[in-house]
């Protein structure tokens, strides 16, 4: 990654006076990662994801992170309010974020600390930081400018100050709206991208403006190539990965849980706007009705709950889509839907808790929340996605088992996946992913509205409109016939045909793929969007020689069969997780103290083993670099306690 | 009485529904609880429209009101305190085909679900809400609500209830694209069913609020109101609710009211002194959200198909 940068000397452009002769000896590079970091409201992000985009559409492996701050428009030029976006390019699939960055475009120093203080650089990272600030009216803006330049040379990062503001303003009177747009052109040649394929996806981001608005932003990139060519010598080649045999597309997780709804057939969304959640209903808001959907945005999160559950009762099996807080909102609903047994489909995507915690921010920490948030024993099917596809098809499952399990069914995502934009193989979509249009045929009234199957707890489902099949839904405990029952029995049957269904999902499915060796000295054990992570660490760790590997869980509830006996194959088992755990060497924490990561505690118990965890709430994605040294440490500190 | 209507017209069903086919078990509401002539004059209503019982769906919160989906043999939805609004909205919004009837009460719509009260009289779906206000908490045994008078021992304020009552008509009078606002009294029961009957037939939330007994933890206020009918304001009007010519003998105080009219609607919710009884404002006009929630019911698996591979391909590298 870093190898190909230290081989190039970067020119410093502010001393260049002369214009230079354009370049066009590209050096091969496998991949790299790059930021572009700004203030709110500047574009980076939009310039990110187009470089994204554009970069997947040339045949590249490609993930991107957002770098959002919580407010809006949080103060110009202070290191909390950076916004920004980071793109992994390269010649095979990325699964992951990815360890530090090569090249980091900064429209100002301040923004580019805040980068810093998350350790996204080191010493090798090229930045390229407009140079405006060293000339401003306001002395306070110059000498920070100053100060800031010797305290990245005092970390041993190599900046180069570029005249992106003063190079805009000749193609555009006020830069700020616009200067993104240069930098993509900036960044497109330095990684020799297809201008014409840049120039269409720009035109597609304004599309909804007028033509003047198209023209100004793709005389900006033009600008911004051709400076490049010019004054900069970096310059990349970052070649296809071997043409795909099927059609691909490029979105992000919450466009992906969007499309997924469509496909899945539910025709109801009904939400209450939430961060990281409610950029999927953005999308359906534009695209539902394409497929005869609505969205309803409700009064709040328990009526947007309340809502799907009506719509579910009366037939047409419906989604709520939330966060967090909104989860601990929805927790009633949701016990509910348990105990009267209606299907519904609740996506979670995850942010950093807990209360109003960190909004734009990635953690998994809502698994325990989600199994065991209801009072009562209340059980629920959850999926947790690992990629951006699987945000798409989960939710096509997810439909399915709320509907053949008459059962809420939690799908988790992640901030994570939200935002960051990957490939992968375009769905096919077939029409029996749709829901069946709703049984309204006579039922046998000699059926009871919980005619459970003794073995299995299942049970067919009377919908409104169904001659004969006309019963009282409660949440009180009720017997077969739907009937309020208070005796002594009907409610430990009730609860024991609900938790039955769960087995009987957890017989059909399958023990999870071991990714590496059968058995070895450790297995790593994840889940969610930590995927791709988790598994490039545990590849490091194995060209290191460890006999480490790993399994990721998509079911959590149930969880998926054979996990004590794979586990057993190890010498020892930790979960990587993005939520809270206590380190094992701190103060007061001990065996009997040590609260485990979330999955821990739930393996723990599931399987009777000694599992270990690591994991850590700092709001970023893991690091594969950062992984594997938590891997590779913690095997030699036990084989060193031996 | 096969097919045979209060007006004497005769209706040759394939089925013919009696108040049989709406009752189911026997109400366990207490001696001498309002909620029993509420009850009655639903079912009266349900066979008067010869409403298919598998198309008619009532749903409620919790309390004593919310029992009333189990004394129907219909499909009913028994769900969470303060959360009828949500659910019943939610089954409306996809399926027009259905009758849908909310029962609630004063604590379960003006405290815990006030929030839901206000949006789904915005909304304006097509249903019929019955409030069933008695004042008082009465399934978890006498708790102040917003609705109890001032100074009436409870058992959270011994000392009476320390503030004063909240007004639910002026309240829902308040909320816009509201479109059906009525009051009633349970032991005036033909006019009950007059009511009832309006507000089913009224396209939009029909929202009644009836001013109901609980003999055992409310003493007072309804005692009051049955001996004094002179408290009451009777609401006549051409467009209100039809009053029998023996129940207009029972009220002294009568007013003419034109329930098109907002300004005087609030002016008569706002009188301390009486109590209106009848309809107070009506808009036939008010949009109806059901109709925005309910679109695209028609699309077939191949509409479907062809807009999610149309959205899809706008994704494609």
């Amino acid at each position: 990654m870093n190898e190909a940068s230290e081989l190039i000397a970067v020119k410093q452009i502010d001393n260049v006076v002369e214009e230079l002769p354009v370049r066009d000896t590209a050096i091969a590079i496998r991949e790299h990662i790059v930021e572009i970091v700004s203030d709110s409201g500047e574009g980076a992000q939009k310039c990110g994801q187009t470089l994204g985009i554009l970069s997947a559409k040339m045949g590249n492996g490609v993930w991107t992170v957002e770098i959002i701050p919580a407010e809006i428009q949080p103060p110009a030029r202070t290191p909390d309010g950076a916004s920004g976006i980071r793109v992994r390019i390269g010649d095979s699939p990325m699964t992951n974020t990815g360890n530090d960055a090569d090249l980091v475009v900064a429209f100002n120093e301040q923004v580019l600390r805040s980068r810093i203080g998350s350790h996204a650089y080191n010493d090798q990272t090229v930045v390229l930081l407009d140079n405006m600030w060293a000339s401003d009216s306001d002395e306070k803006i110059r000498n920070q400018y100053a100060d800031a330049l010797l305290e990245f040379a005092e970390c041993g990062l190599t900046v180069h100050e570029l005249p992106i503001q003063e190079e805009c303003l000749k193609v555009v009177p006020d830069p700020r709206k616009g200067k993104n747009m240069f930098v993509l052109g900036l960044l497109c040649h330095i990684y020799s991208r297809d201008t014409e394929k840049a120039l269409a996806e720009i035109s597609k981001i304004f599309a909804r403006k007028s033509a003047k608005v198209v023209e100004s932003n793709h005389a900006l990139f033009n600008a911004g190539y051709a400076y490049a060519q010019r004054h900069i010598e970096i310059h990349y080649e970052i070649a296809a990965h071997s043409e795909p045999d099927h059609r691909m597309v490029v979105m992000n997780g919450n466009q992906a849980v969007g499309l997924g709804i469509m496909a899945s057939g539910m025709e109801l969304v009904a939400m209450y706007p939430i961060t990281p959640a409610t950029s999927a209903s953005h999308f359906l808001a534009d695209e539902f009705h394409s497929v005869g959907g609505f969205v309803h945005q409700a009064e709040d999160e328990i009526a947007a709950a309340g809502f799907a559950i009506g719509a579910s009762y009366a037939g047409k099996t419906a989604c709520t889509i939330t966060s967090g807080p909104g989860i601990a909102l929805k927790t009633e609903m949701i016990g509910l839907a348990c105990m009267a047994e209606i299907p519904l489909v609740i996506i979670d995507v995850q942010r950093g808790g807990p209360s109003t915690g960190l909004p734009t921010k990635v953690e998994q920490s809502d698994l325990l929340a989600t199994l065991f948030g209801a009072p009562g024993d209340s059980p629920k099917i959850i999926l947790a996605a690992a990629t951006i596809s699987d945000c798409f098809h989960f939710v096509i499952l997810a439909r399915k088992l709320a509907e053949s399990f008459r059962i809420p069914v939690f799908l988790l995502s992640d901030a994570n996946l939200a935002t960051g934009v990957q490939p992968f193989e375009r769905p096919e979509v077939a029409d029996d992913w749709f829901a069946a249009p709703i049984d309204q045929s006579p039922w046998d009234p000699k059926v009871l509205a919980y005619d459970w199957d003794e073995e299995t707890g299942l049970s067919a489902r009377p919908i409104p409109g169904m001659r004969g099949g006309e019963y009282v839904l409660t949440g009180l405990a009720h017997n077969r016939n739907a009937k309020i029952a208070y005796d002594a029995t009907t409610n430990q049957v009730g609860s024991t045909m609900r938790s039955r269904k769960l087995a009987a999902l957890a017989d059909t499915l399958s023990p999870p793929e071991v990714h590496g060796d059968p058995e070895g000295d450790m297995l790593v054990i994840g889940w969610g969007s930590t995927l791709g992570t988790i598994e490039e660490a545990v590849d490091v760790a194995r060209e290191n020689g460890h006999k480490v590997s790993c399994i990721h869980l998509r079911f959590l509830s149930p969880l998926e069969p054979g996990l004590r006996e794979i586990c057993s194959r190890f010498k020892q088992v930790m979960t990587i997780e993005l939520n809270y755990s206590d380190e094992i060497h701190a103060s007061y924490i001990n065996g009997e103290t040590r609260r485990y990561a979330q999955l821990a505690q739930l393996l723990r118990a599931h399987t009777l083993l000694d599992i270990d965890c690591w994991s850590a709430v700092y709001g970023n994605p893991l690091q594969p670099g950062k992984i594997s040294r938590v891997i590779i440490d913690r095997v030699i500190e036990v084989e060193g306690g031996k | 009485m096969f097919g045979l209507k209060s007006d004497w017209s005769v209706k040759a069903n394939d089925r013919y529904f009696t108040l049989d086919d709406y009752s189911a078990a026997e109400p366990r509401w207490c001696t001498g609880c309002g909620d029993l002539a509420i009850l009655a004059s639903v079912h009266k209503v349900c066979r008067e429209n010869q409403l298919l019982p598998e198309n008619t769906v009532s749903v409620s919160g919790i309390g004593c009101s919310s029992r009333l989906p189990h004394y129907m043999k219909t499909y009913g939805f028994h769900g969470l305190h303060g959360r009828a609004l949500p659910v019943a909205c939610g089954v409306k919004s996809r399926r027009l085909d259905l009758d849908v009837w909310v029962a609630t009460g004063d604590g379960d719509c003006f405290s815990i679900g006030a929030g839901h009260w206000i949006h789904a009289l915005r909304y304006n779906m097509d249903m019929t809400v019955l409030v069933f206000d008695n004042g008082i908490y009465g399934l978890t045994k006498k708790q102040t609500s917003p609705t109890t008078p001032e100074a009436y021992q409870t058992n959270t304020h011994p000392g009476g209830a320390v503030l004063p009552p909240l007004n639910p008509l002026t309240i829902t009078l308040g909320v816009t694209n509201i479109s059906f606002v009525a009051q009633v009294v349970d032991w005036n029961t033909p006019l009950l069913y007059e009511t009832i009957k309006a507000a089913h037939a009224h396209k939009g939330t029909s929202f009644v609020r009836i001013v109901q007994r609980c003999p055992v933890f409310m003493d007072v206020m309804n005692d009051e109101l049955m001996d004094d009918p002179a408290r009451f304001l009777l609401l006549n009007h051409e467009q209100g609710i039809p009053v029998p010519d023996g129940v207009s003998k029972m009220f002294e105080s009568q007013a003419d009211h034109d329930p098109n009219d907002l300004s005087a609607a609030l002016g008569l919710a706002n009188d301390r002194t009486k109590i209106p009884v009848g309809l107070l404002y009506r808009n036939p006009d008010a949009g109806i959200y059901n109709e925005l929630s309910s679109q695209g019911l028609d699309f077939t698996s191949e509409d479907k198909l062809a807009g999610v591979n149309e959205a899809l391909d706008k994704f494609l590298i």
